[in-house]
């Protein structure tokens, strides 16, 4: 492996100036409505696309894979806190992989 | 005021860092697997505090991949931040200064920012500096955890907690889509983008770093065209 250290301060500059530079620069409220309703969807649109469909294969098998989705997706749209929503959907996975 | 922030932020993190142990966890257990020591495991995660960018880096690390795809890959797979920071800004209030900025800059995460922004009001740098740490310490804790108990850990349970983050990340978008339709467009029309992404021929052969800029991106300017909201909402 080249130099560890190198490969550090590239990653790691590269990351924090990606957060930090618009936080700075973009300091204004934005008043136009449509990037404006831009900016309020693309978490969700981020955290969307980064779930489906890569929740079904995050646990090496489909089937507990989908298991534990359902159980998080039920549990979501109860409300629960995102604690209880994660462990219980790995909780959900590693019995069905158990059972498997 | 100070301290109340504090801990209200402190408090809205533990969940995020609860989370975040079992996926820094992961983290450290396949670092320390693939041949990298555990102090290695855990500086990347001290210093980079981010999911997806970090998994990338430790491969390309190991493939002695060249500076330049080092710094393409985690500029594409983290871009999603530079949104989220411009996001973030609309939601500050006067005490981001420019120093707080550049040390809340290093503390958008995907969780951490979406915590933010779910807040009703604006948020103060005490508030965030709480919401901050607690995951950060998660963080770090369970990369020093899993790179030195990963071994001992049954592969069925490391198996099992592939799904935690995305749990977290159900727990965010699914009562939101409840509350709101015109956001729960935009979440499906991600979701069906990203599936296409997955399962199309060409489609799929896109690194998972763009799908997801390109997927938020074209979901969120349709959103914003279709559905803009007014002013009141």
């Amino acid at each position: 492996m080249k130099n560890f250290f190198v490969y550090l301060i590239v990653m790691a500059g590269v990351t924090y100036l990606i957060r930090t530079v618009p936080l700075i620069v973009f300091r204004g409220k934005v008043k136009n409505k449509y990037i404006k309703s831009f900016l309020a969807y693309i978490p969700y649109s981020v955290l969307a696309s980064m779930t489906f469909p890569a929740i079904f294969y995050s646990t090496g098998s489909m089937i507990s894979g989908v298991a534990g989705t359902v159980t998080g997706f039920i549990l979501a749209y109860r409300r629960k806190s995102l604690l209880f929503v994660a462990i219980s959907a790995c909780a959900v996975s590693l019995l069905f992989a158990i059972l498997q | 005021m100070k301290a109340k922030d504090i801990r209200k932020g402190m408090h809205d993190g533990i969940p995020i860092a609860l989370g975040y142990v079992s996926v820094s966890f992961t983290f450290g257990l396949m670092a320390v697997g693939s041949g990298m020591k555990w102090w290695q495991a855990v500086l990347i995660s001290m210093t980079n505090l981010t999911s997806a960018g970090q998994f990338a880096g430790l491969e390309i690390m190991m493939m002695e991949g060249g500076l330049i795809e080092m710094a393409l890959t985690q500029l594409v797979i983290n871009i999603r931040y530079a949104l989220m920071s411009i996001s973030l800004s609309q939601k500050a209030d006067d005490t981001f200064t420019v120093p707080v900025r550049m040390a809340v800059g290093f503390g958008v995460t995907d969780e951490i920012f979406a915590v933010a922004v779910g807040k009703n009001k604006s948020v103060g740098k005490y508030y965030m500096a709480g919401l901050i740490i607690v995951p950060y310490i998660g963080w770090a804790a369970g990369t020093v955890a899993g790179a030195l108990l990963g071994e001992v850990l049954p592969q069925i349970v490391s198996d099992a907690l592939g799904i935690a983050i995305y749990g977290m990340f159900l727990a965010i978008i699914i009562p939101k889509a409840r509350d709101d339709s015109k956001c729960f467009k935009v979440i499906v029309i991600a979701v069906l983008l990203s599936c296409c992404f997955k399962y199309l021929p060409v489609l799929n052969s896109i690194s998972s770093g763009f799908v997801i800029i390109i997927c938020a991106v074209a979901a969120s300017v349709v959103g914003a065209l279709l559905y803009p909201i007014e002013e009141s909402e």
